[in-house]
């Protein structure tokens, strides 16, 4: 297998604070104008999702997603050091749950209050 | 994907940079008044000069539709004394506050806080906050009042705090502020005030800026100015690789250091407390019982509940008893307020030697906030309104664990696993506190019953004035400073700009583009400070450490600091933000040297005064920049009371608020 290797800088962490589903984004860039810290950049590609230039510079605010509006194209991922502890224990049964676990519960839908 | 290594990956450049450069460009505006900082407190400051009839500009660091602190949200709607269900009144309030912070807090922002915190809340519902349970989804609950819809936290009996659906507060702020005609302008972060004839000590008549994304300069001249920059931050710790700061990361102070150069006076500056720093836990996603998660019932790896406990020690049985103030309590003043917790406002809590009992081997770690063993509208309120509202809450707390299947009606949320003593603390996800890792305490500008600041045309609301207070604190002297701040650039006459400070300014804030580039750039600078803030001003303070903490952060300044460089303007302003740190840990470090004695409430232990709020030291201490020096002077506790002002908190509302009776719907 022939694959060209570059010299890269190490990953900056968090690696990936903010996931883009590229069908479902149109590259509006309405949550580049959301975001505080300028972490994500306008794609020179037009109607691409936008560059997360400087994840490390997230502050998990979810402002981006809140400002979104086409539902599921962004979503903000806690890095491994705060989700990995983010864990829950089902009271009846003694199951125990957590954040980014391979096989999760369904989905709690019921949407937050106001 | 796209990160800006996929580029190379794929044979090709990373992208230009995607907005035009316009590095030495100068944008001359002018208007009545202007606003540095539209986070809570400058959002309703301009609304409120635009509603006096003043033209406003705002000048933001990030967006100002979602930024600052309380840009992610609010779900608890603090000394809302003037509602029409409050049991308490604003004098009460006041004095409640005022003890349990020793007298170390500012009277008028208290004050005013408390007279317009409702008003505030009614300016936001008419913008569009949900502020009450419209719909009856908590009718029959004892935390609402079934004919206003509104719904009451922490203290069910005095009602003066209220919980709010507040996701959206900034979004309706901004909406309101364009269609007022505010001008408002994003990405662009201040620099420096323009005093008269550029004299330090001199009337303010200015500010300049710098665009964070084109690194266009700006200048811009104002009948008078008003300081809403927050609190600042990233002084004693600072690490984006393990967890971002819980205050906004852009609150660095900027305004403030600016202040400081044009000669303003501040106080307090010597208080600070231990923080987890960069090792706290997502916020709010954790099981723990305080705040946003208040009342919720602990259990331990078995099940076993840890009883809660009023401040007198009495054990309380129903979740119900959490809510009510202790016998003989006046009103429990809300979480959040940055209130020392004493005697006098403690609200209940978990048994006070949890840590012991758990080293006896009581209680098995983990423990659980367990929602489950709630009456169903408590836990609704707290992981539905709360957790839905608070801020960096929806989506990083609420959407991220429902999506991944957490129940509220079915499961337990995991607490830290940490250290027995930790538990002392109910804020279970802020982590393990480390005495050396500090975070700024409630210093900031010294005002008057005007909120104007030490220098004339300078105003100042929210977090940047000393004093504590949270969002409602933001908003109420937010809308007081900007009706004052309006009535006085009405006044003003024509007063030209200094040129040679706008010149030097300008020079100031372009260097490090051009500066030799020695490898440091703004995350390593921001690093090194706090490097020297922990080993010289942290837990422990003395004369000696103290003065070699300011002698080290004045080398820093002209040698590594001096070399730091800027590739775009995005790194420009994060370094500019450098130098305000550097200013506000001198500050820190100067008011802990003026300060001659130990005191708990300010958090400050010096080693060679060790003994503990003497007396003669009850007093708060000022200091100003007097050329290259510093210059502290002193301030009676009480001096919002006393000559030129009037005895009594009211009056000087009276006389001060700019508020006829006619005007004033809000009722001592
Ligand atoms: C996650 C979280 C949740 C909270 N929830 C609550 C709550 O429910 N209830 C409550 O009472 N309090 C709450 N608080 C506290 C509350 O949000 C703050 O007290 C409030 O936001 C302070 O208002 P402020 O205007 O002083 O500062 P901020 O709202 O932080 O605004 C400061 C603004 O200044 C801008 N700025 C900084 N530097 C510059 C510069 N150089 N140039 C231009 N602009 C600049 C920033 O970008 C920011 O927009 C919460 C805080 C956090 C962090």
């Amino acid at each position: 297998m022939k694959q060209k290797v570059y010299m890269t800088p190490n990953p900056a962490v968090p690696n990936d604070p903010v996931e883009f589903d590229e069908k479902i984004c149109n590259g509006c860039n309405q949550c580049v104008e959301a975001c505080r810290n300028d972490v994500l950049m306008p794609n020179p590609e037009k109607g691409k999702p936008p560059i997360v230039l400087y994840s490390d510079e997230c502050w998990y605010c979810g402002c981006c997603v809140q400002e979104c509006n086409r539902q599921g194209a962004i979503s903000m991922v806690h890095p491994l050091n705060q989700s990995l502890p983010v864990s829950w224990k089902r009271a009846a049964t003694g199951e125990i749950f957590r954040l980014g676990m391979l096989s999760p519960p369904p989905p709690n839908t019921r949407p937050p209050s106001g | 994907m796209a990160a800006w290594q996929d580029f190379i990956k794929r044979d090709e450049p990373p992208p230009e940079w995607p907005y035009p450069i316009k590095y030495g460009h100068e944008t001359r505006l002018e208007t009545d008044v202007l606003v540095l900082g539209g986070g809570i407190a400058g959002c309703h400051a301009a609304i409120s000069a635009r509603r006096s009839g003043a033209r406003v500009a705002v000048l933001e660091k990030g967006a100002a539709k979602w930024s600052g602190s309380g840009g992610a949200g609010v779900d608890h709607w603090l000394a809302a004394c003037t509602n029409p269900l409050s049991g308490v009144t604003p004098e009460e309030y006041t004095e409640v506050a005022m003890a349990s912070s020793g007298g170390y807090d500012c009277g008028p922002l208290r004050y005013i806080t408390c007279r317009e915190s409702w008003d505030a809340l009614l300016d936001c519902e008419k913008i569009g906050l949900k502020a009450r349970d419209t719909e009856g989804e908590f009718a029959g609950a004892d935390f609402r009042d079934p004919e206003t819809g509104l719904l009451f936290a922490y203290d069910y009996k005095n009602k003066s705090a209220l919980r709010v659906f507040g996701h959206n507060m900034k979004p309706l702020l901004y909406r309101e502020m364009k269609r007022l005609g505010i001008e408002i302008y994003d990405r662009t972060s201040v620099a420096g005030l323009l005093s008269q004839d550029g004299k330090p000590g001199a009337r303010v008549v200015g500010a300049t800026a710098v665009n964070v994304r084109t690194g266009e300069f700006y200048v811009i001249k104002a009948g008078a100015t008003i300081i809403s920059t927050g609190l600042p931050g990233r002084i004693w710790t600072f690490s984006t690789e393990l967890r971002s700061t819980f205050r906004d990361f852009n609150n660095t102070g900027d305004g403030s250091a600016a202040a400081w150069k044009a000669g303003a006076a501040f106080t307090k500056m010597e208080s600070s407390y231990g923080d987890s720093g960069a090792f706290g836990y997502i916020s709010y996603a954790m099981g723990n019982a305080h705040n946003t998660w208040y009342g919720c019932p602990i259990v331990d790896a078995n099940g076993k509940e840890v009883p809660w406990f009023d401040r007198d020690g009495t054990r309380l049985e129903t979740a119900a008893e959490r809510f009510q103030p202790a016998p003989g309590q006046k009103v429990i003043i809300g979480l959040g307020e940055r209130v020392p917790s004493n005697y006098v406002n403690q609200v209940s809590g978990l048994a006070a030697d949890l840590a012991e009992l758990i080293r006896k081997g009581e209680y098995k770690l983990p423990l659980y906030a367990d929602l489950t063993r709630l009456p169903e509208q408590e836990r609704r309120a707290i992981f539905g309104l709360m957790v839905g509202n608070e801020g960096k809450t929806r989506v990083a707390v609420y959407d991220t664990l429902t999506k991944a299947g957490f129940d509220p009606d079915k499961d337990m949320l995991q607490a830290p696993i940490m250290p027995p003593e930790a538990f002392r603390s109910p804020n279970f996800w802020a982590g393990v506190d480390v005495p050396q890792w500090r975070i700024f305490g409630s210093g900031g500008l010294v005002v008057d019953w005007d909120l104007k600041t030490s220098l004339d045309g300078l105003y100042a609301a929210g977090g940047a004035i000393f004093g504590t207070g949270a969002h409602s604190s933001a908003a109420a002297s937010g809308r007081y400073a900007g009706r004052k701040a309006a009535a006085a650039a009405k006044a003003g006459p024509e007063r030209p700009l200094p040129e040679p400070q706008v010149e030097a300014e300008k020079a100031r804030v372009y260097a490090p583009l051009w500066q030799h580039r020695h490898k440091i750039g703004w995350k390593e600078l921001n690093a090194g400070i706090c490097r020297i803030m922990q080993d010289y001003c942290g837990e422990y303070r003395s004369e000696e450490t103290l003065n070699a903490g300011i002698r080290l952060l004045g080398e820093l300044r002209c040698s590594e600091a001096a070399r730091a460089y800027a590739s775009n303007p995005h790194e420009l302003g994060r370094v500019l933000e450098c130098e305000s740190i550097m200013t506000v840990g001198e500050m820190a470090l100067q008011a802990s040297l003026a300060r001659k004695a130990s005191s708990s409430v300010l958090n400050l232990q010096r080693l060679d005064y060790p003994e503990v709020d003497p007396p003669a030291w009850a007093k708060n201490i000022v200091l100003k920049k007097a050329g290259d020096g510093v210059e502290a002077g002193e301030l009676p506790l009480d001096y919002h009371l006393a000559a030129p002002f009037k005895p009594s908190y009211a009056e000087n509302y009276r006389l001060h608020s700019g508020l006829t009776p006619e005007n004033d719907k809000a009722k001592p």
